[in-house]
């Protein structure tokens, strides 16, 4: 199994005082090599969750299990360097550093690993994803399409085994959503890596086999009252 | 990539402003490399064996002016002993050789100081271990001069040319005489470079720089209040010369007339001591300083206690100055690096997404913080030496400082690990605030 959450309780402190429930989830795995779309409405803890997933947040209480490790578990350090060796996340605005190549943008995705730097594949990565002649070029040379290819390379990098997108294809244009999509379906594919993509469309998770609505099983209700008091 | 590397490219991404922050530190060093270089060059100048002599003496007074007047040239001497004391000198056992030197004139053209001597100063080292080497003759009539190098070079005069000095200064009046360039020095990175030297004879022979008999035994009387027989032999040579000036009443006074060495007075007298007794030197001098009204001192001493004390304090002023510079240029790269984190949190929030631990952003901060002060540091450090390079001709011209653009002192040697703590210590705060960063916070911003 590539990701099991087990008993997920969010809260947020609120600004008036208290806590606002956010994700109570008792249970939710996705295989290894599986590809998920997780649907849900804009400020349904979607983020939330994929930053859980991810270990940039932290829940209140449950556990998060990549790759039969409980990343709550974990010293932040230690997380951090997981985060860096198995877990690849390409964001909805593609977050390419601006003062870096293509080419050392997907670098800096191996960078934090703790493998090394592997050019070549980097290189390769970049062919794969149709960019082999953008090498060089910053990020604010590149189309829209072009840059979150790149954040795609850059995900797959690390050799992950787990691939979280956040709304990869709100901002491409029509004609390159499908394709932004297919890339990122095949690239996880090929290397037998999870995919669970978060979106708030039901058109991006169309092609999916396994779409799942947040709503339907997370109960932010569950989050104790003292916690959530 | 490493993490120098990441903090390369995040410089290189704003250029500009790092540009800025990195000029202001460099020009700070470079203030600091050049005060260093002169600094360097002065004391070089002022401390090493110099002059090829063990004492120099004088008349009582300022043993620091005696030193700056006799052998730097840049003092007007104190007073002048009697001629009769320099063979006095050169009776000690001690003694090696006594060089004579009156001076208070100045070249009409450059002021450059005009010094009489004898041959024997030429044929001594100037430093120990140096002789001079010069193109042209030797002095041999009244009103031959042989000049420093600096003084060919600015004046643009050279064996042959004819010139006049001022009386007591710049501000002097103009004497009568003509004096020829019989020979140019070649460079010694001495204050000789910047002296016009004439025979201590002409330096007799110009009129006015007789003083008139009565003056004279009065000064003598007081001299050698000690010493009855030689003030006697002193007396009975004034008797004689006065007795041959009224017989000639056509010879204005202020002029020399053959004048006994009663009569004539030397500004200074560089002594060499036997190599072999070096307490000679030390022996003489406590005798000298007990008699008369003259005094010995070893030309090192006052100037080292000069620089010590004034000099070195100046130094280290400039030093401090300069270091505020670079502390508060400092100050700029922590401004302009502190600003940028609100405008790089995303960015440090990919980073930290991308697997990047707080430590590792901490790092990156403040590697760029070093990078920015060290490269400016070598940035200001080759300039300010390349600007002693460029200017150390002209500096030799106006000061006669020999400046070794490349000399590297100590505090230099200090500059870049110092400057590279000072990258670290001004990083720490941003460097800090990227550390602290919340990643969802920043991913959300």
């Amino acid at each position: 199994m590539s990701l099991l959450l087990e008993n997920i309780r969010k809260t947020y402190r609120q600004p008036e005082g208290g806590r606002l429930p956010v994700l109570g989830i008792e249970q939710f795995q996705l295989q290894r090599g599986e590809q998920a779309a997780l649907i849900g409405s804009s400020g349904g803890g979607k983020t939330t969750l994929l930053n859980i997933i991810a270990g940039i947040l932290t829940p209140d209480s449950g556990k998060v299990i990549i790759d039969g490790r409980d990343l709550v578990a974990m010293p932040e350090v230690v997380r951090d360097r997981y985060r860096a060796s198995r877990i690849g996340i390409v964001f909805q605005t593609f977050n390419l550093l601006p003062a870096f190549t293509a080419l050392e943008n997907v670098m800096l995705g191996m960078t934090f690993s703790g493998r090394g730097v592997d050019q070549n594949f980097a290189r390769e990565l970049l062919q794969r994803v149709g960019l082999g002649h953008r090498l060089h070029h910053s990020p604010k040379r590149l189309s829209v399409g072009e840059q979150q290819r790149v954040a795609v390379a850059r995900s797959l990098a690390k050799k992950p085994v787990l691939l979280l997108t956040d709304e990869p294809t709100a901002n491409v244009d029509p004609a390159n959503q499908q394709l932004i999509l297919d890339l990122i379906r095949d690239s996880c594919r090929d290397h037998n890596v999870s995919l669970l993509l978060v979106t708030h469309s039901m058109e991006a998770a169309a092609s999916f086999q396994r779409i799942e609505r947040l709503q339907d099983f997370n109960r932010p209700e569950l989050c104790a009252p003292e916690r959530s008091a | 990539m490493s993490l120098l590397k990441i903090a390369w490219k995040n410089i290189l991404q704003r250029r500009v402003a790092s540009l800025l922050t990195s000029l202001s530190i460099g020009l700070g060093v470079m203030l600091m490399v050049l005060v260093l270089v002169i600094a360097g060059a002065v004391e070089i100048a002022f401390t090493q064996r110099s002059i090829g002599y063990d004492l120099i003496v004088g008349p009582k007074g300022s043993d620091l002016q005696l030193v700056l007047s006799a052998v730097y040239r840049i003092q007007p001497p104190i007073e002048n002993l009697p001629y009769m004391y320099l063979e006095q000198i050169r009776a000690d056992r001690r003694v090696i050789s006594a060089v004579p030197l009156a001076f208070g004139d100045v070249t009409q053209q450059g002021s450059f100081p005009i010094v009489g001597t004898t041959a024997e100063f030429f044929e001594n080292d100037y430093m120990p271990g140096r002789k001079f080497r010069f193109r042209g003759a030797g002095i041999e009539s009244l009103f031959d001069a042989i000049i420093g190098a600096e003084v060919a070079r600015t004046n643009g005069w050279d064996v042959g040319t004819k010139f006049s000095i001022l009386h007591g200064g710049a501000q002097g009046s103009l004497h009568d005489e003509l004096f020829t360039v019989v020979a140019v020095l070649a460079p010694t990175g001495t204050a000789n470079d910047r002296t016009v030297f004439l025979n201590l004879q002409g330096f007799y022979a110009i009129e006015g720089h007789e003083k008139p008999i009565d003056e004279v035994e009065k000064r003598l009387r007081d001299f050698y209040a000690a010493d009855p027989q030689r003030l006697e032999s002193a007396m009975q040579q004034l008797q004689e010369y006065r007795a041959r000036r009224t017989a000639r009443p056509d010879v204005p006074e202020g002029q020399a007339m053959d004048s006994p060495p009663a009569m004539q007075e030397v500004t200074a007298i560089l002594v060499k001591t036997r190599p072999a007794t070096p307490f000679d030197a030390i022996s003489l001098s406590s005798e000298l300083q007990k008699g008369f009204q003259a005094m010995a001192v070893n030309p090192i001493r006052p100037i080292q206690r000069f620089m010590s004390s004034v000099v070195g304090n100046i130094q280290k002023a400039l030093v401090v100055l300069t270091a505020i510079i670079i502390l508060v240029s400092g100050v700029g790269i922590f401004v302009s690096i502190y600003n940028s984190m609100v405008d790089r949190r995303r960015e440090i929030g990919v980073m930290r997404a991308l697997g990047a631990a707080r430590h590792h952003v901490f790092g990156i901060i403040l590697a760029e913080a070093a990078l920015l002060c060290l490269g400016g540091a070598a940035g200001g450090w080759l300039t300010g030496h390349a600007l002693a390079i460029i200017a150390s001709p002209w500096v030799i011209q106006q000061t006669g400082l020999l400046i070794d653009p490349w000399a590297v002192s100590a505090t230099e040697a200090i500059l870049f690990p110092a400057l590279g703590l000072l990258g670290v210590l001004v990083g720490f705060l941003p460097a800090l605030t990227a550390y602290r960063t919340d990643v969802a916070e920043a991913l959300s911003s």
